[in-house]
């Protein structure tokens, strides 16, 4: 328990293989860590790699380079086996909670199964008393636990899956879009649960989302991924107030604000154009063919990230 | 001003295996000229339903009960199918939220936004048609319309697919655009593109927009007005400066603060609603919204509370408001 960070991940790089010699830089050289207990929140557009760099930390897919670890110990390369034990420490909640849960077990049999898997009980029969108080922490009751996936709005559903992620109490929690296909009214619900169980059990998570203002809400700190790549990452509220990279800024600007006269009085310029594919990713900084202030040395070099101060590591050839 | 379509009382229920589902239950609103006014609501508000109804294209187990939906001195419930494909692309036209799903596979882009001007009218010639579909391109700011003009639908990005959709929709130049959670399948960023898109678009045609959505922050980027929905039933209408600044019925208020805004201060919890959202096979007999309503009293539960002016251009649904309605400290809006 000696270690501070939960989870580091260093260069991590995901390439899928697709037709005749194509690759897709799905994930490209993205390094960051979650100290135990908080929460890094990671935001971008569809097909910047954020949802890809969650599934290969927690080993759905197998890294192309780089290193995670967990709790001090190196799990990229271990085998399915061998990993099982450190599958434990962490767990997932989905995006979609319709297509995430089977369709033909029970609520108990679904919350229970990581139990059974990890042998922590030996039967069945003997999960309920953890099923049980589960249940209701999340906002349930003793007698859902009979019904199954399809009796449950979408809410409920998503309680199920957040249910059957902390079953285990486990020590880091990966959150891929938990709150995206849910209800304005319920979304809240949700976030509201995921907080609290932090403060009682002390998790860390992976929070990714493309809802800005919800992950400034629960993230310590927030990374923003463009086409593969980490290109600004500091404390939450500081990319807030002040972001430092063209495409963060952009981002912020293209927030819809609740509030009709700050949205009006907001600035005129959004980001121009379409992401490109991740097949043939632009040269030098990728942002460079939608960036307003991109220079020629941006086509030619790709920037690193670095440390402009007080943490705050930005990858952008104005810095 | 002269509204350009009026809805009186719309019912919609569609005919089930398990009953019948009340989807729209007596709504009424109506559209002004040249006015964007949004429709908020979650999923099963009815807010789909109901335009689905101006355009006549419900699902055929669905019926229209009763209630009026004026438009150009007709009531669009009455008008016959030869009348209705006659209005639909010509005076009033839709974008919905998927547009794969919207566009044929297998005609290019151009053909497509051809086709929707030939429909009405028959004898422009070939050379006109083409050059109406570019000029619409560019105006829709579809980068190289020529290029795009030959492309299948697959070959475009989400954002492009969804103007092609708008320049389909405004090829004829209709008075009325309904638009259905169009950028809820998009990135932020594409989203602020077609909002600012539409916003043009509105100033130069003059096109009054019905904007659907459940997301707030794009109402008050892009509307005049808003209508709020909940449980099939128009729970509270204002402009929307005032549905920020002055809203007026629970629903509306558990709305605004559900969500985080960018200034929320992160040890204050966020004030979800409680429960969800009634089953409208088995709409409750009061007022929809008391279930999960932190001040509801017995009565409403009981009954409906009628739809009354609370300000200017504002009104709400809700006992609370009421003269009658007790001043303590569990009323919100008469403390």
């Amino acid at each position: 328990m000696s270690n501070q960070n939960i989870l580091e991940v260093k260069n991590l790089t995901k390439h899928f293989k697709v037709g005749h010699r194509q690759i897709v830089h799905a994930v490209d050289d993205v390094s960051f860590t979650i100290p135990r207990g908080k929460t890094l929140g990671i935001v971008g557009e569809s097909g910047c790699g954020k949802s890809s760099c969650a599934r290969t930390v927690i080993r759905m897919y197998d890294p192309t380079k780089g290193q995670i670890i967990l709790d001090g110990v190196d799990i990229t390369n271990l085998k399915q086996k061998e990993l099982k034990p450190y599958r434990k420490k962490m767990q997932m909640i989905f995006q979609d909670p319709y297509a995430s849960l089977n369709a033909r077990m029970t609520v108990r049999d679904i919350i229970a199964e990581p139990l059974l898997a990890h042998k922590i009980v030996k039967k069945k029969e003997d999960a309920n008393e953890f099923v049980y108080p589960m249940l209701e922490r999340v906002g349930l009751t003793k007698e859902h636990a009979n019904r199954y996936a399809h009796e449950f709005s979408g809410g409920q559903r998503q309680r199920v899956g957040i249910a059957r992620a902390l079953i285990l109490h486990p020590e880091l929690i990966i959150c891929d879009e938990p709150i995206s296909a849910l209800d304005v009214s319920i979304q809240a619900q949700v976030i509201n649960l995921l907080k609290e169980f932090q403060e009682e059990k002390g998790g860390a998570y992976l929070f990714i989302a493309h809802d800005l203002s919800m992950v400034r809400y629960v993230s310590d700190e927030v990374g923003v991924m463009y086409l593969g790549q980490m290109v600004e990452l500091c404390e939450a509220d500081e990319i807030y107030r002040s972001p430092l990279h063209p495409y963060t800024r952009g981002l912020l600007g293209s927030i819809p604000i609740a509030n009709p006269k700050l949205a009006k009085a907001k600035e005129k310029s959004s980001i121009k154009g379409d992401i490109p594919s991740p097949i043939n990713p632009p040269d030098g900084c990728r942002f460079h063919t939608r960036c307003p202030y991109a220079k020629p040395e941006c086509a030619k070099v790709a920037p690193q990230m670095k440390d402009v101060g007080g943490g705050h590591m930005v990858a952008c050839h104005l810095y | 001003m002269e509204p350009v379509l009026k809805i009186e009382n719309l019912k919609t229920s569609f005919m089930t295996s398990n009953g019948e589902v009340q989807a729209v239950r007596g709504v009424s609103f109506s559209v002004e000229k040249g006015e964007i006014l949004g429709i908020v609501g979650e999923s099963g508000s009815g807010k789909s339903v109901t335009s689905m109804s101006i355009l006549q294209l419900l699902a055929d187990t669905a019926r229209i009960k009763d209630g009026r939906i004026l438009f150009d001195g007709e009531d669009l419930t009455k008008v016959s199918k030869k009348k209705m494909r006659e209005i639909r692309g010509e005076k009033i036209s839709m974008i919905f939220q998927d547009p794969m799903s919207s566009l044929n596979p297998l005609i290019t882009a151009g053909k497509q936004v051809e086709e929707m001007i030939k429909e009405h009218h028959p004898n422009k010639s070939k050379a006109e048609l083409k050059q109406e579909v570019l000029e619409l391109f560019e105006k829709v700011r579809i980068p190289e319309p020529e290029k795009r003009y030959r492309s299948y639908p697959h070959e475009f990005s989400g954002g492009m697919r969804q103007r092609v959709m708008i320049a389909m929709a405004l090829a004829n130049k209709p008075e009325l655009l309904i638009a259905d959670e169009p950028t809820t399948a998009l990135d932020v960023t594409i989203q602020d593109q077609i909002l600012r898109q539409l916003r043009e678009l509105e100033k130069e045609y003059g096109t009054s927009i019905i904007f659907i959505t459940h997301d707030l922050g794009v109402v008050a980027e892009l509307c005049d007005r808003v209508v709020v929905m909940y449980g099939g039933l128009v729970m509270e209408e204002a402009l929307i400066e005032d549905i920020f600044e002055k809203p007026s019925h629970p629903y509306t208020m558990g709305l605004l603060a559900s969500i985080p805004d960018l200034e929320q201060d992160k040890s204050e919890k966020l004030m979800p609603i409680a429960g969800s959202p009634p089953d409208m096979t088995n709409p409750p007999k009061g007022c929809p919204f008391a279930p999960r309503c932190p001040y509801a009293r017995n009565i409403c539960a009981q009954e409906l509370p009628e739809f009354v002016e609370v300000g200017d251009r504002h009104k709400s649904r809700c006992f609370l408001l009421y003269e009658e309605a007790p001043a303590d400290e569990n009323n919100p809006f008469r403390k």
